[in-house]
């Protein structure tokens, strides 16, 4: 089947990182994906949920451990030609000039010097770079930066276009035109690029931009839900339809799956075990995001993107944050919004030592891990021991990198609460309190 | 105007011809060529052992014998690179070769360089017999082995390091392995190169004065060079010549600087990856005139066409083998062939191990053994003093200069140049001295071990009391810090990164001067101190080549144990603890 509309096409994808001490870690869980002809697809999806994974398997950087990849028609195995790739640090080379970084691909391929010139100075003619054909990367601002990025993957006049996170290194309004200019291209058909994927974070980026948006779960990274947008174009992001699916998937994203209030999640009910992956959230931002919902105008009850620009949070932080809030029990979320439980209201208006004593209270409650840790201690023997016994438990469900952030993570709330000490030097969690 | 990232080639007439750069390029480039060209053929004049060469005192013979010096400085220095890359890429590349080559570098780091001259020195004869190039090659090579190795460390760290982005970009857009290499790898790795060639160039000099005089089987070959006049100086006792010889070595090794690394150095800024303005280096007179001189862009472009014929040779030799099918190799077959690569690395020890102890035991015994694990132990003691000693004069000198940044500044360079002089010049100066006031041979002849590693410390010590934030001393005064607490809680913790780092480096250059500078002579007098590098120096005067061996392992095991129990115990807290980001 050669040419039935579908450019790239994933079939039970599944991808496992093994390293030579640990089992092997499912971060892809069977993933059946197409982008067909003519369409934009975003993925979104909360950091660690295999979404740039995704992608590189798609690109052909990193193999599937089990399923298929094709690009029309033909297994993916390895960088296809065609396939063309914008990456979230940009990835230029420093030493290489403006028009060098351009040129490269075209030089790889052994395209001829003076054709190599033309198209690459009509490259970055049509993302707007002339007169820096000769700067190097460094002079530039990061929104020129990733014009280089763009007219060194449409130099090569990519059939499939990959995009993983293009525009969440620059500020918002640098992100803002240069997203502009990317749709224009695409829309106007300036560009011979059939197919867009593009891997983000920002909901309302998604939705303006996408035909058609995926996301992702964790644990491991699957598909959980698809939304098609087929508002039309230009888009308004004030109106009401857009706002509508904009909460829409705020509501998927934010609940954890099996804690939907009344409702079984899609994959059954998750437990909460030792080995979850705690999201990275600071304490300083939940208590401050804790107040802002219970404090007026919000007065205990705020709407999910509002929040966002009010706060001025990213949505990526605002996911690690909401979920941090629900799996403490300070708050709930549900259709795009947030509310704060009565454990939550009763932090928000006690003074400092007793909001210490609540929050101890809800990690021995709902966090397995904090109990864990804290019984090991009640029950050793001079009320001690080193994390890397921890590290090795977290190690049982996670990465080596991810078990040191949850346990990093931990230890933060932990000394917050007071609940455990740690001796950074030593690498110990203890009861005792420096003397 | 010109643009900088050249034009196209069909512009040739505007880009030939020659303005003002081209009156000092043209000259500069042939003068060097008819030298070198000159200097490599007197490398390979025929000589048989026992015939003497004719040195001259004179100093009228200096600029010949410097330039002589200087081309054996740059062949070592070229095989360093080329030996750095190949090595460094193989372990970085293959994961089986990795766990064999690089322990082999930590080890070969270890070993004495002049060592490696005196086990050498006989092969490289039998190569080529009845011509002066064994013997050069034998010098040349002793050079090669104090630079090779760090520039391949710094190599194979870089490759490591390359960032995943950059990485997976080159596989993106299908650069091919030998290009990625080019364009991606060793760009990325040339700021710490050059870095680690400019100390590599420092150490080399004390070993080219210290390899051009060679004995073989108790005979004397002086190859004609600084490090040859000065030894002949040593032993007709003529001190004027002496200072000569010091002289005409300042000149070379400020050319050294001016011309080669002071241009790579400001060339190199433009590989670093993060964006760096605050110390961007003034580009140097001599990189303006090779980026403005009409003659370097002819030879760049030709160089270029070179480059770019390889390349395309390269794609052709090896056609599309992009990564990710390499990756797919069965899983059972590769443990397997893990597990046999494992076993011939570790049969290969054991039979070394076994081989070694069965020739020392047969021809020097275990009684020898022992009492040259205890001279060890000597010069162990001296290398620790010194190095205290050497830390308590500069450490607070260091920090006097660094927290005055204009002074710094202005001392740095100096400071790097010291680092650089061969301190074995001075030598004879400290001998007249020892000789003349009656003093203690042990003592007084162990400050020249480090008379010329103590820079590093120095040098350290200042750039890291010059990266300190001066917030720092703002909140010491603001808080009226006393004196002492100011050194205990702020300058000593600060500055502790830097000085650790430094004093590996005096360290290691400490062990490898022990060999010149446990024995030393003034003509007829030598001055004796009980310690392993008298020991090997000795050996190797007899050719005595099981001691020699003997000698160079007892050594090379004091040096890894030295680095492992201490510096890099020291190293890992500073990297922990004390890191100011």
């Amino acid at each position: 089947m050669p040419d039935d509309g579908r450019l790239i096409c994933a079939e039970k994808v599944c991808k496992t990182y093994q390293t030579a001490e640990t089992p092997g870690r499912l971060v892809l869980d069977h993933v059946d994906f197409s982008l067909h002809e003519g369409e934009i697809v975003a993925i979104l999806g909360k950091s660690g949920s295999g979404k740039s994974t995704f992608l590189r398997v798609l690109a052909g950087l990193t193999p599937p451990t089990e399923g298929r990849v094709a690009y029309r028609g033909h297994t993916v195995e390895g960088p296809a030609y065609g396939i063309a790739m914008v990456f979230q640090t940009f990835a230029l080379f420093p030493w290489l000039t403006v028009l060098g970084n351009v040129e490269l691909g075209l030089e790889a391929q052994g395209v001829p010097r003076a054709e190599r010139r033309q198209r690459a100075l009509k490259a970055i003619d049509l993302i707007g770079l002339d007169g820096f054909e000769s700067a190097y990367p460094k002079e530039l601002s990061g929104g020129m930066r990733q014009r280089v990025g763009f007219a060194r993957a449409l130099v090569v006049n990519p059939d499939v276009l990959l995009l993983d996170e293009p525009f969440s290194a620059l500020d918002v309004l640098t992100a803002e035109t240069l997203r502009g200019d990317m749709l224009d291209l695409w829309l106007e058909r300036r560009v011979p690029t059939k197919g867009i994927i593009l891997v983000s974070h920002n909901i309302e980026e998604a939705v303006e931009v996408a035909d058609r948006i995926i996301i992702f779960g964790s644990d491991p990274g699957h598909i959980r839900a698809e939304i098609p947008v087929s508002l039309p174009r230009p888009r308004d992001i004030t109106s009401p339809r857009f706002q509508q699916i904009v909460d829409e998937v705020y509501a998927i994203l934010t609940t954890v799956p099996g804690r939907e209030p009344g409702r079984r999640g899609l994959r059954g009910v998750e437990t909460v075990g030792v080995g979850y992956r705690l999201p990275a959230a600071s304490i300083q931002q939940l208590v401050g995001l804790l107040d802002a919902i219970s404090a007026p105008p919000y007065s205990g009850r705020a709407d999910l993107p509002h929040l966002v620009e009010s706060e001025h949070i990213e949505d990526e932080a605002l996911f690690v944050l909401v979920e941090a809030l629900q799996l403490l029990g300070f708050a709930q979320v549900a259709g795009g919004d947030i509310w704060a439980t009565p454990v939550g209201r009763g932090f928000a208006e006690a003074d400092l030592q007793t909001r210490k004593q609540i929050f101890a209270d809800q990690l021995r409650r709902s966090i397995p891990l904090a109990a864990h840790i804290r019984k090991v201690l009640d029950e050793r023997p001079g009320h001690s021991a080193p994390e890397a016994r921890f590290l090795a438990e977290l190690e049982d469900h996670l990465s080596e990198e991810e078990a040191h952030e949850v346990l990093e993570t931990m230890i933060n709330w932990g000394r917050y609460a007071e609940l455990f000490a740690y001796d950074y030097d030593r690498g110990v969690l203890s009861l005792e309190n420096p003397t | 105007m010109q643009q900088r990232w050249g034009l196209p080639i069909v512009a040739w007439p505007s880009r030939l011809r020659p303005n003002y750069w081209d009156g000092i390029a043209l000259p500069l480039v042939l003068g060097s060529v008819v030298l070198l060209a000159w200097a490599s053929r007197q490398m390979g004049a025929p000589y048989r052992l026992g015939q003497t060469l004719a040195i001259s005192l004179d100093p009228r013979y200096l600029p010949e014998y410097g330039l002589r010096t200087v081309l054996r400085m740059a062949l070592a220095l070229a095989a360093s690179l080329a030996f750095s890359l190949a090595y460094a890429a193989f372990a970085a590349k293959s994961r089986r070769a990795e766990k064999l080559l690089i322990p082999v570098l930590d080890i070969l780091q270890s070993v004495p360089i002049l060592g490696f001259l005196s086990i050498t020195v006989t092969g490289f004869i039998a190569l080529f017999p009845g011509s002066l190039m064994g013997y050069e090659c034998a010098a040349i090579f002793a050079i090669f082995t104090s630079q090779a190795w760090n520039m391949t460390f710094s190599l194979y760290q870089s490759f490591i390091g390359v960032p995943q982005d950059l990485r997976e970009a080159a596989r993106m857009y299908h650069l091919s392995p030998w290009q990625s290499f080019w364009q991606l790898e060793v760009p990325f790795a040339m700021p710490q190169l050059i870095w680690n060639m400019m100390m590599s160039v420092s150490g080399g000099w004390f070993f080219v004065v210290a390899s051009e005089a060679i004995s073989v089987n108790g005979q004397d070959v002086k190859l004609p060079g600084i490090g040859s006049y000065i030894a002949l100086a040593i032993e007709q006792r003529d001190l004027a010549a002496v200072g000569y010889a010091i002289l005409a070595m300042l000149v070379l090794i400020l050319i050294y600087d001016q011309l080669l690394f002071r241009p790579l150095l400001a060339w190199a800024q433009r590989f670093k990856v993060e964006a760096v303005t605050q110390d961007e280096i003034e580009p140097p007179w001599f990189l303006i005139m090779l980026q403005r001189a009409r003659l370097f862009d002819v030879m760049r472009s030709v160089f270029d066409e070179a480059a770019a014929l390889l390349s395309r040779l390269a794609r052709r030799a090896a056609p599309r083998r992009a990564g990710a099918h390499r990756l797919r190799f069965g899983a059972a077959g590769a443990r397997w062939a893990d597990l046999v690569w494992n076993g011939l690395l570790i049969a290969g020890v054991a039979y070394a191990l076994i081989d070694i102890a069965r020739f020392v035991d047969s021809e020097v015994g275990l009684r020898e053994v022992l009492h040259v694990l205890l001279l060890g132990l000597c010069t162990l003691a001296r290398v620790v003093v010194l190095i205290a000693l050497a830390a308590l004069i500069w450490v607070p000198i260091g920090v006097w200069i660094g927290l005055r940044p204009r002074l710094a500044r202005r001392v740095q360079p100096i400071v790097q140049f010291l680092a650089a002089f061969p301190a074995n010049l001075f030598f004879p100066v400290a001998v007249v001295a020892i000789l003349r006031f009656h003093l203690n041979v042990e003592i007084w002849v162990s400050p020249l071990m480090i008379l010329g590693t103590q820079w590093y410390i120095l040098f350290n010590v200042i750039a890291g009391t010059l990266a300190l934030p001066t917030d720092y001393q703002f909140v010491a005064s603001n808080l009226g810090v006393s004196r002492f607490l100011w050194w205990r809680r702020l300058i000593l913790p600060a500055i502790f990164p830097a000085f650790v780092t430094g004093a590996v480096t005096a360290s290691g250059g400490s062990w490898n001067a022990s060999i010149v500078a446990e024995i030393v002579r003034w003509g007829n007098d030598t001055l004796v101190a009980t310690g392993i590098g008298a020991y090997i120096a000795e050996a190797t005067e007899k050719g005595d080549f099981p001691r020699i061996a003997l000698g160079i392992c007892v050594l090379c095991v004091y040096v890894l144990l030295f680095n492992r129990l201490l510096w890099r115990r020291l190293y890992l807290l500073a990297e922990e603890r004390l890191r100011l980001d």
